[in-house]
């Protein structure tokens, strides 16, 4: 094969169609087709859907009528939209917090060669091959204010309304989300940690970095795009948890874990107003594609970027 | 037998019923029953009601070879999806088995079911043979729109005889006796009441009683008559407070907020002793049964109707919960699958078809049926659950199916958040003032 090695000034980015680049066939645009055909049917067509159900008035077994704005009035004048916004956030914002720092560790720890690394890597998976329904049915169960974990095992600071407490409920979430996401997310940190090259380390090691500075030093500011990647799969992930809580507290105490998600089935399937479950659902798109944007600007204009130049 | 089966998995499962509601087979084939007076009849699937149903349309179409009923059994949260979607297409079933109030009214609001009051004035010995308080739900506007079938299935008080023993206290005859009883139950470190909070419901049943008990049956009757501020009655309020002095006293079990009915956790703490009483549907009876132990067996389940409060204008005999289950008939069929259908439900509850139903432990919704209740093993319950049924003046449908979806929906939402006290009575009947007549 002639490519041209890709230290050599290459003003054009993209291969021109029939170039040997693209392997000397003709254009590959072709191979996305199942995938955006795929992202149209099950993506783009149901968000319209949703967009144009909920300038609508439909309870599921009669007819769809017009309504123009009213689910946008009530769902935007209810005070429980807001309250389950900010739920939504919390959630979000604890699940992060938690989840980020224990992530990183864990995937640190997971890239090096050290002993029983393996076995203990494969136990910090089994969160991430239960379902969530499972998770939160033994959780639930465990839980349990009169048969769980705390009355069996008499120990008194188990002994909590774990689940009829607002505040302690919502503290359980975070937990079983976090609980569920940090062995995925310490396998994307640890891939990203593996890239660093080790030349990084040795040239730091000369310098006298300690391994403290080292992380500081090198692994992290390194790992700044696995962050973002990581952060946006958790934050956009978080707005649609629905089977945990629905499971677990079923959006109680009272109103205490109800999140947007939750609020959006109880009014579509439990209500049977369709209309304003879709304003819901818009707005919760509406959310993730900022959130998204958002924290793609973080990371800078050109994510593409090396960041393994001068190496 | 549970009252329902709820949906708690995931989205999943109502999505897959949505799909399964469109799914294959097409209504076409279903939607009559072969012949020209063939008739469609859908209904539950599932244990213990399943073989009764099958068998009460086998020995119909033994004796009517002409004109059959096709039976069709449906899951419960699937049945409820198939259904909407089939009188969306217009492609129902001739016999529509549902649980009538809410959910008749707006088959009848759309002009979906047929008007059978003349049909039970020409057929009165159909009428008179069922208790008069399951034609209830079936009434809209005093017009009945369904046949009330199958068992009655009374809200109780039940209680652990061994701990009421323990504590020398004797069950309680009046809402003061309640509140009486709960310091004492509490010092001795038993829950006075269990409750599975999380299923919303079962905190309604509290409601349901009290508000009956207060300002006897005219409170709710104005609500569901959609009557303006009619959550704000004095009775209302009143219910509505005491409910809350309750909680407040520590009435329910510790962490009852977070206990659901389906896993019956609320009827492990009442038969392990953890739990002095509780209020649930005749249906629990059936599951301590099952899963109690010799906790039945051994006569330690006390059962009773809900006590009367001191000043309240309601009648003590009144009750709540399920009156029966009921068949109406669908507007769009021939005038033959109507008959097919009318005949049908004449036949319904022979002698077979109540032993059956006695044998799995419900009371069907025939006079004089306590006459056939003593040979089970489960008599004196039986009875108990005829007595109650056939002395309630007023037997009122539960409030979530008496309600629309969606005025339910709001009630229930309200209601979790009145027993974790983030709101008061006030703000409670403002919440459900604003969605009277919804």
């Amino acid at each position: 094969m002639t490519i041209a090695p890709p230290l050599a000034p290459a003003p054009v980015e993209t291969a021109p169609p029939g170039s040997k680049l693209a392997g000397g066939s003709g254009s590959v645009s072709w191979m996305a087709w199942p995938a955006l055909i795929a992202f149209t049917l099950f993506g783009l067509v149901p968000l319209v859907g949703v967009f144009l159900l909920s300038f609508t008035e439909w309870n599921i077994s009669g007819a769809v009528k017009p309504a123009g704005l009213d689910s946008w009035r009530t769902v935007l004048a209810d005070p429980d939209l807001l309250h389950s916004l900010w739920v939504t956030f919390l959630i979000m914002a604890f699940s992060w917090l938690v989840q980020t720092p224990l992530s990183i560790l864990i995937g640190v720890f997971l890239a090096s060669h050290q002993r029983y690394r393996a076995v203990l890597a494969v136990l910090y998976f089994i969160p991430l091959l239960l379902s969530q329904a499972a998770i939160s049915i033994t959780y639930k169960a465990l839980l349990d204010p009169n048969f769980g974990l705390g009355a069996s095992l008499g120990w008194e600071f188990l002994q909590q309304d774990w689940l009829g407490d607002p505040v302690l409920a919502l503290g359980v979430v975070v937990f079983v989300v976090s609980w569920q996401f940090i062995p995925f997310h310490s396998l994307i940190y640890q891939g990203g940690v593996r890239q660093i090259p080790t030349s990084m380390y040795e040239a730091a090691q000369i310098d006298g970095a300690g391994r403290i500075r080292q992380f500081f030093s090198i692994t992290l500011p390194q790992l700044k795009y696995t962050i973002i990647t990581s952060s946006t799969l958790m934050v956009v992930g978080s707005l649609t948890f629905f089977d945990l809580i629905w499971v677990l507290t079923a959006g109680g105490p009272g109103d205490a874990t109800s999140a947007l998600a939750v609020e959006m089935y109880q009014r579509g399937f439990k209500a049977n107003l369709m209309g304003p479950a879709s304003a819901i659902a818009v707005i919760l798109v509406l959310c993730g594609l900022v959130l998204a944007l958002g924290l793609r600007r973080l990371g800078g204009r050109n994510q593409a970027d090396s960041q393994l130049e001068g190496v | 037998m549970k009252r329902r089966n709820f949906l708690t998995l995931s989205a999943g499962t109502a999505a897959g019923a949505a799909l399964a509601a469109c799914g294959s087979s097409g209504p076409a084939d279903i939607s009559t029953g072969g012949k020209a007076g063939g008739a469609s009849y859908w209904t539950l699937s599932g244990p213990p009601g399943e073989s009764v149903r099958q068998g009460a349309v086998d020995r119909y179409n033994k004796a009517n070879p002409d004109n059959q009923i096709k039976l069709n059994l449906f899951q419960n949260e699937a049945y409820k999806d198939k259904l909407k979607t089939a009188f969306g297409a217009g492609q129902q079933p001739t016999v529509v088995w549902g649980w009538g109030g809410g959910g008749l009214k707006s088959y009848v609001e759309a002009g979906q079911v047929d008007d059978l009051t003349d049909w039970f004035a020409q057929n009165a010995p159909v009428k008179d043979r069922l208790f008069p308080s399951s034609f209830g739900p079936a009434t809209i506007n005093g017009k009945i729109y369904a046949m009330p079938a199958e068992t009655v299935q009374p809200i109780v008080l039940f209680y652990n005889k061994e701990v009421f023993d323990q504590l020398k206290v004797s069950p309680p005859q009046s809402w003061g006796e309640i509140m009486d009883l709960v310091p004492k139950f509490n010092a001795a470190k038993i829950a006075p009441f269990s409750l599975g909070g999380q299923s919303r419901w079962t905190n309604m049943m509290w409601l349901e009683f009290l508000f009956d008990r207060i300002g006897g049956q005219s409170v709710f009757g104005d609500i569901f008559e959609g009557k303006a501020n009619a959550w704000s009655n004095p009775a209302a309020i009143d219910a509505l407070t005491k409910t809350q002095e309750l909680i407040k006293a520590n009435g329910f079990v510790n962490g009852f907020n977070s206990i659901t009915a389906d896993s019956n956790a609320d009827q492990a703490l009442l038969y392990r002793g953890k739990a002095a009483m509780m209020l649930h549907g005749s249906w629990s009876y059936g599951i301590q049964l099952a899963e109690g132990g010799k906790f039945v067996k051994d006569g330690k389940l006390g059962y009773m109707n809900f006590p009367g409060v001191d000043g309240g204008k309601g009648d003590p005999n009144d009750t709540v919960g399920n009156a029966g289950q009921y068949l109406s008939i669908s507007s769009n069929a021939t005038p033959e699958a109507k008959e097919t259908a009318k005949k049908f439900f004449s036949s319904l509850l022979d002698d077979t078809e109540q032993a059956d139903w006695i044998k799995t432990g419900g009371v069907p919704i025939i006079k004089g049926a306590d006459a056939k209740l003593a040979a089970s093993p489960d008599a004196d319950f039986l009875k108990f659950v005829y007595g109650v049924a056939s002395n309630a003046k007023v037997f009122a449908q539960s409030w979530d199916q008496a309600l629309s979806p969606t005025a339910a929906e709001t009630l229930l939402d309200n209601i979790a958040k009145l027993f974790t006290q983030s709101i008061g009575p006030q703000q409670f009947a403002d919440n459900m003032n604003a969605v009277i007549g919804k």
